[in-house]
Order: C-alpha cells, then structure tokens, then sequence
C-alpha cells in the first residue's frame, strides 16, 4: 500500500515509523513547509527552543541520557550553522544526532539565495555522515539511511540538509524504503583468536588495568564489564566519558584517569603492565605526554571503529568490535582460565588509595566550597538522577565529587568541551527520562552561554535544577592563569558574584523565566535549597550557590606534562616512586 | 617520507570528492596526485590517490578513508603488482634550427605530437613518472611554455578486478 505525501510530510511520517517521539527545533523560511504536517504529528513531540544550539544539545542530552536518537530541526542559513557546535560536540563523543535542516529550493543552490548557506559542506568534518536532499521521492530512504548510520556502528551525528522543492513537492510514499549502503558495514562482532590472544595476556599479567571509555556506555556493555572485572580481579578507571559505565561504589574502582584524575587511577595506568582499553581512544587529556605514558604497558585495544586502534597507541592485542559483544566473549573466555594473583598489584594500589584519597581544602574567603556543594547534591540526590555539567572547574568536580552508580548518568562534554552544554541537555535528559531527577550543574560562565532554554522549560513544563557554581569567574581559566600565568587574570572576571556588580543577578533572571530561583551564600543552607529543589516540580529551579573563586582543581598533569608529573595538590606531588 | 598508491572504490555521489579531499587535508596526509572518473560499474567511480604519508603508518589513512560512507573499497597497489600511467600534454617552443631535435626526443620516448603550429608543438606522452620526468628534461631547453598533467592512474595486473571482489 502506498500513499502520495508532500515531501514535508514525507519527513515527518519516516521519523513516525522509525520511532521517534521528540523532536527539538525552530522554524524559519526554508524548513517551514516540515512545520505543517509537524503540528499535526500525533506521535511526535516538537519542542520550540530559544536558540537552535539549544536543540543540538537537547538533543544530544536525550540521546545520551536514554540511549536513543536524539533529532534537532533547523531552518537554512543561521538555523543551520547555529547547530553546528552541536553537531561537532555530538561528533566528538559519538552521540547519536539526526539534525534536519531546511534547504533554499534547488534552483537558488549556489546563487547566495536569501538565508543560503553549504550546510553539508560546513559540516563535512564534524559529521558521521551527511545528506542533500532534493527531491520528494529520496526522503524515506535518506532518512531511514541517515538514522542507521546515526545509531549503530560508532554512533555519530548525521545530517539531513532538505531543499525547500523537496519539502513541498509530491511523491509516491513508500516504507519501509530500501536502504543500500554497500561502504558501510560496521563490524560489531569480534575476532575469536583476538578473543583468546586478549585472554592469554590478561592471564600472563601482573598489573592490569581496564581502562574503560565512553564506548562502553554507549554499547550498554555495564553489565558484562562488572563480570569482566571480578573475573579478572583488575582494578577500573572510567574516564569522563565513562563515569558511572562501572559502579564508583565497587572496591575495583580506582576513579577517573587523565587530568584531573585520582591518584591511583592514573598512577595505575603509570605502572601498569596491560591496558585493557574498552571503548577508549587515548585521549591526550588521560595520555598526557605521549612518550611517557605507560611506557611498561601492553595494550589490548577494543573499540567498535577500527581508525581509533593504532591511531595514537600501539595495540599488542586489537580488537574490533562493538564493546558489549566483546566483552561478553572475553569473559567467555577468561571463565576457562584460573585467575590470576594480583595481591602485590592491589597493595601498591590501595597504599595509594590510602595516601591519596580525592579530597579538597575547604574555602577560607566566607564564600561556599564549590565542592562541597556538588558533593551534596550528588548524595541527596542518588544514584537514579542524572547530572549534565558544563564544562569548566565545575564539570571537573561533578565529576569527581559524584558518585556514579550507572551509566547515562553523568552527561557531559568531554570531547569538545563545549561550554553552554549543560542547561539544554539537562533539558533533553529531563524529556527523555522525565521520571528521574535531572541537574543541570553549571558554571556561571556556562550558563549565560544558554540560560535562554529556561524559558522552554517553564513553558513546556521540563523541570529541570540548575545549580549554578557561582565564582564569578571563567573558573578553569582563571585556574590556568594562577598557576601558569603569574595569577595574571586576563578576561576572566565575569562579575557575577555577590560582591561583584552581579550582573546578571542570577536568582531575578530565574525568576524572569518564570523559574524558581534561590540563592546560597552560607553552608548551612546548601542543603536546604537542594531539598526545596528536589521537591520543587511545578516549574524549573535555579539555585545561585556562590562559592570561592580560589578553589582549584586537584589532583591535576598539565598538559603536554607526563602523567608522572601528577599533582596532588599545588605543589605537592605523590611520591610513588621509591615504593617499588 | 613513503609514497603509496591507493586505488578507491567509491559511490558516485555529490561532494565525494570534497570528503576524500578534505579528510587528507584535515588529518595531515599529503596528497601528490589525484585522479577521478567513472569505472564499469554505473554509479560507483575510481580514484586513484598518491599519498605520501610522514610518521604515520599508512594503515590510518586507509582506516579513516574506510568511514566515509561513500567509499566501498580501498586497495593499496604495490608498485611491482600493479600498473601505473602518468598522462601529460607538453606544449614546447619550436625553432625552423630546433624542430627536428624535438620531433627526434618525442619518436626517442615514443611520445606523440599532437599539435603542430609555425612556433610550437604540443606533444602527449603518457608512461610512468620517470619516463615522463625523463622527457621534461629533454625538452627543457628548447622551452616548455605549457605542462598539463593528470594524476597517476593506476591497476593491479593480472585478471582479477577490484570490483568482482567487492560486488560478489
Ligand atoms: C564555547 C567555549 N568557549 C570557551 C571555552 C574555554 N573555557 C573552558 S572552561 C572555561 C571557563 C568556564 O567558566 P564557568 O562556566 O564559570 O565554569 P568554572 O570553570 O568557573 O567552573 C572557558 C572559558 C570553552 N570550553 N568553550
């Protein structure tokens, strides 16, 4: 049976039949024939942003909070390249982004028409794949190609660039359409001799360590990695992408690696004899300087996109595959062999443990330690909520004063570091899991970068808690200037605090929202007005805490500085060496 | 510095050609030569790429050009397996004194003249990169006014097809 729709109603039937049930976007000349029959979509929530970034984020949030599709619409020209750091941040931490844009009509291609702009080319790099589309009768099958190619393999943004002619003339309707990629055939399942060659290393080594990334949350693998872990015995970091990917309760883990990571986390990558790097991909930010990154390690490699192996680390053991069905054959595996003794390994681990547990120097300026404060509002919170930060001293201490207990909890931008991600994809996260208890834990640089989505919301009835991390300061910049820049502070006073000019004043801008907004200046309030928050469901909440701008981020490796270099705090370096 | 010659398969799409060439250009690989057209299957083209790749090893150009959608098949051609052709057109000064000697070096490398005007030639050769550098040299004096050239084309010998391997 087929039909003849417009072409508008072409898109809107194919996200119908593919299951998607929101949508956040902005209207404008080239998309507005896709607004029509949107309006009158039974199965598909539209949610009207203040800015398109908004929706790229949103949409980022939902997907990375539910593990679904996330899908923005945006008109041509500037509703396009206003979703372009979106889509590059989607491309860094391969989120699953379907982004449609509206294109001029065919004929105005190339003549600088009215709001034209090469939104496929703009985004060629920063985009898993991307489409043209200009005729009716290509869009169930560009669609249905573009949110294949979107959700499996390493998932990614793609993009559908629709020109206006397409959108309003007809064509014949056909589904399920016939979707031919013959250059894409993502490998999901592994190699059986890389599978035991991976078992005999583990079975050989003294100091394992299973580095996991943010691909083991994107497969789902969390529950065969627990397996995989007390089968082997070896101790876990999660890197920021990876937070919550492995419980932060269980004995195995060691906390996030990289630059702001614990001590023995990265000190366990330092001295360990085999990487188990799960859904990783050696950034530099957990490599720090290359040549002295675990220079005694063999590495097993698994990643479901084979350019990640080999890119920047030798792998001994490389195995393609996408982390869930690898990690499932590999405990398969390991179940046949005895496991190994790694009591030495564990009592130099837990002395490190021991000797350097996260922590921080509480405040002494009157101002609330930042800390302390995201500390309390992870555990009145709980382990079910989800906590999208921006990016910044904030985001570092979200995620390492948080404990997280399950994957797609912990939201952020780790790849691109996009500040402004916080407010809209606490605001995907909250309509896509609009039963859990979604934070928005934001710097006050951050947040004014798109505070506008507050407005979407109040009105659209998405409750979301935004705590605002308030020192007056681009925070992680002024932090790099004390320590590197003689405590030169170029640019980073923002002047937001109590006992700056407070502009804005961020409790009346909640308000004007139409939010509930408080504000926090001493300690025996913090958790009052988290309590207040958490109850508080009729519209969003916006908790000014105002904390101390001298608070740093500790344990810290400068960048481009060898991971044996790593702080403890200012100055003070961990002495692990002469222990061995 | 290593030269290789990567024979790519791919869909015949819009903006192909800016994917491939934007990866190289994004990632640090070197182009040296390029050449694109149809192969015998509708809709899917050839490129036959040089690339020379610095500190690198050559498996990550070939990993990346592997994740553009549109690209179906890469195959590094080993120079001893494979045939190479460079393709040129030379337009070269011509003097009543020097005519001859031009007409000898294009008979001399098997080369042709393809255009012929009171001043000038133009001469094709098509070989591979050394005859047709060797040819340059000969002709030099007399003063090269015009050098067109193509990129390398290039297929493995033998009567297997890159194609059969991938349609089956
Ligand atoms: C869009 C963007 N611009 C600039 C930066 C550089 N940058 C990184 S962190 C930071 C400061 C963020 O300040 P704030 O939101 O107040 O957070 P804090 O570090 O104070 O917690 C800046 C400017 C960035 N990451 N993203």
């Amino acid at each position: 049976m087929s039909e003849v729709l417009t072409g508008a109603q072409a898109i809107i039937r194919s996200l119908e039949n593919l299951g998607v049930t929101d949508v956040f976007g902005l209207p404008g000349g080239a998309i507005l024939p896709t607004y029509d029959p949107l309006m009158d979509s039974k199965k598909i929530r539209h949610i009207l942003v203040r800015h398109e970034q908004g929706a790229g984020h949103a949409a980022e949030g939902y997907a990375s909070a539910s593990g679904k599709l996330g899908v923005c619409i945006a008109t041509s020209g500037p509703g396009a390249t206003n979703l372009v750091t979106a889509i590059a941040d989607a491309h860094m931490d391969s989120v699953p982004l379907l982004a449609i844009t509206g294109q001029v009509g065919s004929k105005l291609i190339g003549t600088d028409a009215f709001q034209e702009a090469d939104i496929v080319g703009i985004t060629m790099p920063i985009t898993k794949h991307s489409f043209l589309v200009t005729r009716a009768e290509d869009i169930p099958e560009t669609i249905a190609a573009a949110v294949l190619i979107a959700t499996t393999g390493r998932p990614g943004p793609v993009l559908v660039d629709v020109t206006k002619d397409a959108q309003v003339s007809k064509a014949e309707f056909v589904w399920p359409p016939k979707v031919e990629l013959p250059g894409y055939k993502p490998v999901t399942k592994p190699h059986g001799k890389q599978i035991q060659a991976a078992a005999a290393l583990i079975g050989e080594s003294k100091k394992p360590v299973l580095y996991v990334g943010g691909g083991v949350v994107r497969s789902g693998a969390s529950a065969s990695l627990l397996k995989l872990a007390e089968l082997t015995g070896a101790p876990v970091v999660t890197t920021l992408m990876a937070r919550g990917a492995f419980p932060d309760s269980h004995p195995l883990n060691l906390g996030m690696p990289g630059m702001h990571g614990t001590v023995p986390a990265v000190t366990s990558l330092q001295k360990s004899d085999l990487l188990i790097a799960l859904g990783a991909r050696f950034d530099d930010r957990v490599t720090g300087d290359l040549k002295s990154f675990a220079p005694e390690a063999k590495v097993i490699h698994v990643d479901i996109d084979p350019a990640e192996i080999g890119k920047i680390r030798f792998a001994d053991v490389p195995i393609v595959g996408d982390a869930n069905e690898v990690i499932t054959e590999l405990n398969l595996e390991l179940q046949k062999q005895p496991k190994a003794d790694l009591n030495e390994w564990w009592a130099f681990l837990d002395n490190l443990r021991a000797r350097y547990p996260l922590g921080y120097t509480p405040a002494d300026d009157g101002k609330l330690s930042p800390q302390y404060v995201i500390e309390r509002i992870g555990e009145l919170s709980g382990p079910e909520a989800i906590f999208a930060a921006g990016v910044g001293q904030h985001q570092m201490w979200s995620a390492q004063f948080i404990k997280y207990e399950r994957p797609n909890a912990w939201l952020n931008s780790g790849g691109a570091g996009t500040m402004g991600y916080s407010v809209p994809a606490a605001m995907g996260a909250k309509v896509a899991q609009p039963d859990r208890l979604v934070w928005s834990i934001d710097g006050d640089g951050c947040f004014q970068m798109t505070n506008q989505e507050l407005a979407t919301c109040a009105i659209n009835n998405i409750p979301i808690k935004v705590a605002i991390i308030n020192n007056s300061s681009l925070g992680m910049v002024r932090q790099w200037q004390t320590l590197f820049y003689n405590e030169r502070y170029s640019n980073t006073d923002l002047h937001t605090g109590t006992d700056a000019l407070m502009i804005p004043d961020f409790v009346k801008l909640a308000e004007a929202y139409g939010c509930l907004g408080i504000r926090v200046e001493k300690e025996e309030d913090i958790d009052k007005a988290i309590k207040l928050a958490i109850e508080t469901n009729d519209r969003p909440v916006v908790i000014d805490f105002i904390v101390s701008r001298d608070a740093m981020v500790w344990p810290m490796v400068a960048a481009g500085v060898s991971n044996d270099e790593v702080k403890y705090a200012r100055d003070a370096a961990p002495i692990w060496d002469n222990e061995e | 510095m290593s030269k290789h010659v990567l024979s790519l398969l791919v869909e015949d799409k819009p903006g192909l050609l800016t994917r491939v060439a934007g990866l190289f250009a994004r990632r640090g690989y070197n182009i040296e030569s390029l050449a694109v057209g149809a192969s015998e299957i509708e809709g899917l083209s050839r490129i036959t790429v040089v690339v020379s790749v610095e500190g690198l090893p050559l498996e990550q150009v070939t990993k990346q050009l592997n994740k553009l959608i549109n690209v179906i098949k890469i195959v590094e051609l080993e120079p001893e397996q494979a045939v190479q052709r460079d393709h040129m057109l030379i337009k070269v000064k011509t003097e009543p004194a020097t005519r001859s000697q031009v007409l000898e070096a294009v008979t001399l490398f098997r080369a042709r003249v393809i255009d012929v005007v009171s001043d000038a030639v133009i001469i094709e050769v098509t070989g591979d990169s050394s005859k047709c550098a060797a040819l340059i040299k000969v002709l030099e004096p007399f003063g090269i006014k015009e050098l067109v050239q193509s990129g390398v084309l290039a297929m493995g010998r033998g009567s297997k097809s890159i194609t059969e391997k991938v349609l089956k």
